[in-house]
């Protein structure tokens, strides 16, 4: 007997063949893998007949049916669709199972279907029930509506109005009570469920034995109009809680919106398009002005101006040439390039971030903690309040009164806005940070960043450029009259091109011209004198670059009126290099690591916020000083090693009321940035895991630190507002629901009204988040 | 007091003890895990607590049975995992705990609760 099977359709590279056709000795990189399952084979040599059929189809190029696990495995082009699978099967007569979509849909996708189901499945009933209850009010209160037919107020045609709201779209309610209690736990649901079955129940037993019951001494009093509109109302919130609740999680949806579809890749010297799931690593892969880089990679060849704004929040295009990183998603503006597919899958930058979003917004933040207490007794308390409210209604007032009074408190208790506080705003918050390019560990770095009273920076790579730069020079020929400046630069440049010294590097960025080339390929005797400089001969001139020592141990003279001139520099902190040609020494260059801009603004916008800002680094306390001046920052603390630095931080976490954030770009100062209270890691290149860092930075303007701040002082300030209401809202209405006021101004809560109220909060606190998207931070 | 009042009242008191007992006096059972543990989710979480070992990468094998929306997500704050259950499927979220103690997972909407005891 052969039974269908139904297995999801795979895709497996790497998989053995158990027969293929001589075909499959070609290189099959660029063909895929299926496997389906095949139904009505009787014999072994039914798979046999199988195999030729699906052969024969264009574009396969080995096929394999297994008779014992019913399974068919074919090794194709990717354009071959399943439909042509399935009609080879077909024609050999038997059936080929292939999976349907909604299987091979990611959990996402299929809470996205779900989701829809639901919220139109939702707003059916809520239609529905809102018609039903609208005639159920009317034949309630004849006295009030006058115009209304007769038969509508009688109280069988209430019943049949009223339970269709109360058992079919209410429906919902009594399954997740029915299943709570069966645990011993109760919900949300369970309140509902008995206060309007309560309000349903009691005017049932009226419609069917009023007279009876009145002799009794019960009222006459029917309660479907509230059962029916508080099942309404909270139907209505419910959905408009859920259109709301979408919308927290738009940051990752807009995130994995981002991604490119396809690759254009280099496979077999052809190019083609393959989809972004099939690139693997070393693939090489064209990119075309104003095409999406699909994966993270390595430029190798040509140069672009690429729009990284989407994933880093940087709003300048950046210029990349060869050996640049570029970035999955992001934007190729004008140029056109190839690069080497570095980081693929789940690897990318991209994925990094969603993936360290997502587990932001599933973390918990430490102010949750009394609303998850107080939310896992809510309910059974609410139980017993409402019984209590009944007994002492029943005791001191009327039936009535107790009754309605108790259904009041039953249905304003509202565990729910608790429960969405703290969570909606913090995923709203650590979306919008993630829009800007701040990522957000957790909800607990989040929520105490803006505590911060001390921000201490890391200076190289933090504050700094973290690449020295060529920021002075002075050239000097008068003792050498037929070399003019820019043969020397041609001269020095040659050298210090052989040298992969930071220093020289910095020199050959700044010097290289058209010239370099002609020079460079005729430098002879090349020396690296470590902790020096270099050496070398170019055109029959011997030319060194070097600090004063090297001149001072060649026995060349220092130009004195050079020196003078740039005497500043060394106070400056900069680090200088001598050039001599054949002897004479002919220039200075004065080299030093630049501040990133913007940081001047950042320290002051800081110290507005009454926030000390000191700078950390291994430097002496001459450039240390020199770089502080310029970023307008007082406090320093130079030549400290860098193991030292989660020392000081700790140092500083011992002062009293003090709350630090240590600034640093992650790679050297991960015990630094573990060490302080908040830790805010600058991402260096595509690598955005940093686990030490509770923030982490991913484009370099570092006003984002302030940013931070706002962002985590504007997210606390709506949870604690959440918080307040949701609290304030139980705290007080719940008392009125149980009749306080009443001795004062003889006022009771409408049962209706509770559920007016229930409903309202949890959009409410819902709306207050997600302002969080629009707020200026 | 009347014949009525006292009978209503000696039921509420009676029904609030009921409600006391059938909620807060529940013994949860304790089961342990080792690399796996099913969990069906059907008007809470069964079972609802968990022991597992430090440092032990252990698989919850997670099915949800009941259609409530309330019990769709699945939430672990300390492991920084929320899951969405689809109706009848099995989703497997592997944790491997790193600190001794309690720590709690529950519902989307934090009223359904379970725990996990790490030894």
């Amino acid at each position: 007997m052969n039974k269908p099977i139904r297995s999801k359709l795979r895709i497996d590279p790497s998989s053995e063949f158990v027969h293929s056709s001589p075909k499959a000795s070609l290189n099959n990189s660029k063909f895929v893998k299926k496997s389906f399952p095949v139904i009505g084979m009787h014999c072994a040599s039914c798979a046999r007949l199988i195999e030729r059929s699906l052969q024969k189809t264009p574009g396969v190029i080995s096929s394999s049916v297994n008779y014992a696990s019913e399974e068919a495995s074919v090794e194709c082009d990717p354009k071959v669709k399943d439909k042509d699978l399935a009609e080879a099967v077909e024609k050999a007569g038997y059936k080929a199972v292939f999976v349907d979509e909604d299987k091979q849909k990611t959990a996402d996708e299929v809470k996205q279907t779900e989701k829809k189901k639901e919220l139109a499945d939702l707003k059916i009933k809520v239609i529905v029930s809102s018609i039903l209850s609208a005639f159920i009010f009317l034949g309630s209160f004849p006295e009030w509506f006058t115009f209304i037919p007769r038969f509508l107020t009688n109280p069988f045609v209430l019943l049949i109005l009223s339970s269709p709201v109360q058992f079919w779209a209410g429906k919902g309610f009594y399954q997740a009570t029915w299943s709570g209690l069966r645990n011993r736990t109760a919900s949300m649901d369970t309140l509902i469920a008995f206060g309007t079955s309560a309000a349903y129940g009691f005017s049932l037993l009226v419609t069917l034995f009023g007279s009876n019951l009145e002799n009794l001494g019960f009222p006459r009093v029917m309660y479907y109009d509230t059962a029916s509109i508080i099942i309404t109302l909270i139907l209505l919130g419910r959905y408009l809680e859920a259109k709301a609740k979408a919308h927290t999680s738009d940051a990752i949806k807009k995130l994995l919106g981002l991604q490119a579809k396809t690759a254009r890749v280099f496979r077999d010297g052809k190019e083609i398009d393959i989809p972004i799931e099939e690139v693997i690593d070393g693939d090489k892969i064209r990119v075309r002005p104003g095409e999406k880089i699909p994966v993270d990679g390595e430029i190798i060849e040509g140069s672009s101006s690429i729009d990284e704004s989407m994933v880093t929040g940087e709003s300048i295009p950046v210029d990349k040439k060869v050996g640049d990183n570029v970035i999955g998603a992001t934007i190729n503006k004008n140029g056109s390039f190839i690069f080497r597919a570095t980081k693929v899958g789940k690897n990318t930058m991209l994925s990094q971030i969603v993936k360290m979003v997502s587990e932001a917004q599933s973390s918990r933040a430490p102010i949750q903690r009394l609303a998850d207490v107080i939310s896992s007794y809510f309910v059974p308390i609410i139980l017993m309040l409402a019984v209590t409210t009944f007994v002492v209604w029943y005791d001191l007032g009327t039936f009535s009164q107790a009754f309605t009074n108790m259904i009041a408190v039953l249905i304003i208790a509202c565990p729910c806005a608790l429960g969405l506080a703290t969570p909606t705003a913090i995923m709203v918050g650590t979306g919008r940070g993630a829009e800007k390019g701040i990522l957000i560990k957790d909800a607990e770095a989040l929520e105490t960043a803006h505590k911060v009273k001390t921000v201490i920076f890391d200076k190289t790579g933090t504050l700094t450029q973290g690449e020295p730069l060529v920021t002075d020079y002075k050239f000097d020929s008068s003792d050498k009259k037929y070399l003019k400046d820019e043969e020397i630069k041609g001269l020095l440049t040659s050298v210090e091109y052989h040298s992969e010294h930071p220093l020289s590097k910095a020199i050959v960025g700044k010097f290289d011209t058209g010239e370099t080339q002609r020079y460079m390929m005729s430098v002879k005797n090349f020396k690296a004198i470590e902790g020096f400089g270099v050496e070398g001969i170019v055109l029959d001139k011997k030319v060194i670059v070097g600090n004063k020592k090297l001149l001072d141990s060649n026995k060349i003279n220092i130009n004195k009126n050079l020196e003078e001139k740039t005497k500043s520099w060394t106070e400056d902190g900069k680090t200088l290099a001598y050039v001599s040609v054949d002897g004479i020494h002919v220039g200075v260059i004065a080299i030093a690591d630049t501040l990133k801009s913007g940081v001047a603004e950042m320290v002051s916008d800081l110290r507005r916020k009454g926030i000390e800002v000191w700078m950390i680094t291994g430097d002496n306390e001459t450039t240390a000083k020199a770089i502080a001046n310029e970023a307008s920052i007082k406090n320093i603390l130079a030549e400290v090693l860098p193991a030292d630095k989660a020392e000081k931080v700790r140092g500083f976490k011992k002062r009293p009321g003090s709350f630090v954030a240590f600034v640093g770009d992650g790679i050297n100062d991960a015990p630094a940035l573990a060490s302080a209270d908040v830790g805010i890691a600058m991402a260096t290149g595509t690598d955005v895991a940093m686990e030490s860092a509770g923030i982490t930075l991913l484009n370099k303007d570092l006003r984002m630190v302030n940013t931070a701040i706002n962002l985590s002082k504007k997210t606390l300030s709506v949870i604690k507002q959440n918080l307040f209401w949701a609290f304030g809202y139980n705290v007080i209405l719940i008392p009125v629901a149980m009749g306080i006021l009443y001795p004062f101004f003889g006022l009771l809560l409408n049962p209706a009204l509770a559920a007016f109220a229930m409903a309202a909060s949890s959009i409410s606190v819902v709306g207050n988040s997600l302002r969080l998207k629009t707020i200026k931070i | 007091m009347e014949l009525n009042k006292l009978l209503v009242t000696t039921l509420g008191v009676g029904l609030v003890g009921l409600i006391y007992w059938f909620f807060f006096g529940k013994k949860e059972e304790v089961v342990r895990a080792s690399s796996e543990i099913n969990i069906i989710v059907d008007g809470g979480y069964k079972p609802a607590a968990i022991r597992l070992k430090k440092g032990i990468k252990t698989t919850l094998k997670i099915t949800r049975k009941d259609p409530n929306t309330c019990l769709e997500e699945i939430i672990l704050p300390e492991f920084k995992i929320k899951k969405y259950l689809p109706l009848n499927e099995q989703v497997d979220i592997e944790i491997t705990p790193q600190k001794v103690g309690e720590v709690g997972f529950h519902c989307g909407m934090n009223m359904y609760h379970g725990k996990i005891i790490v030894e």
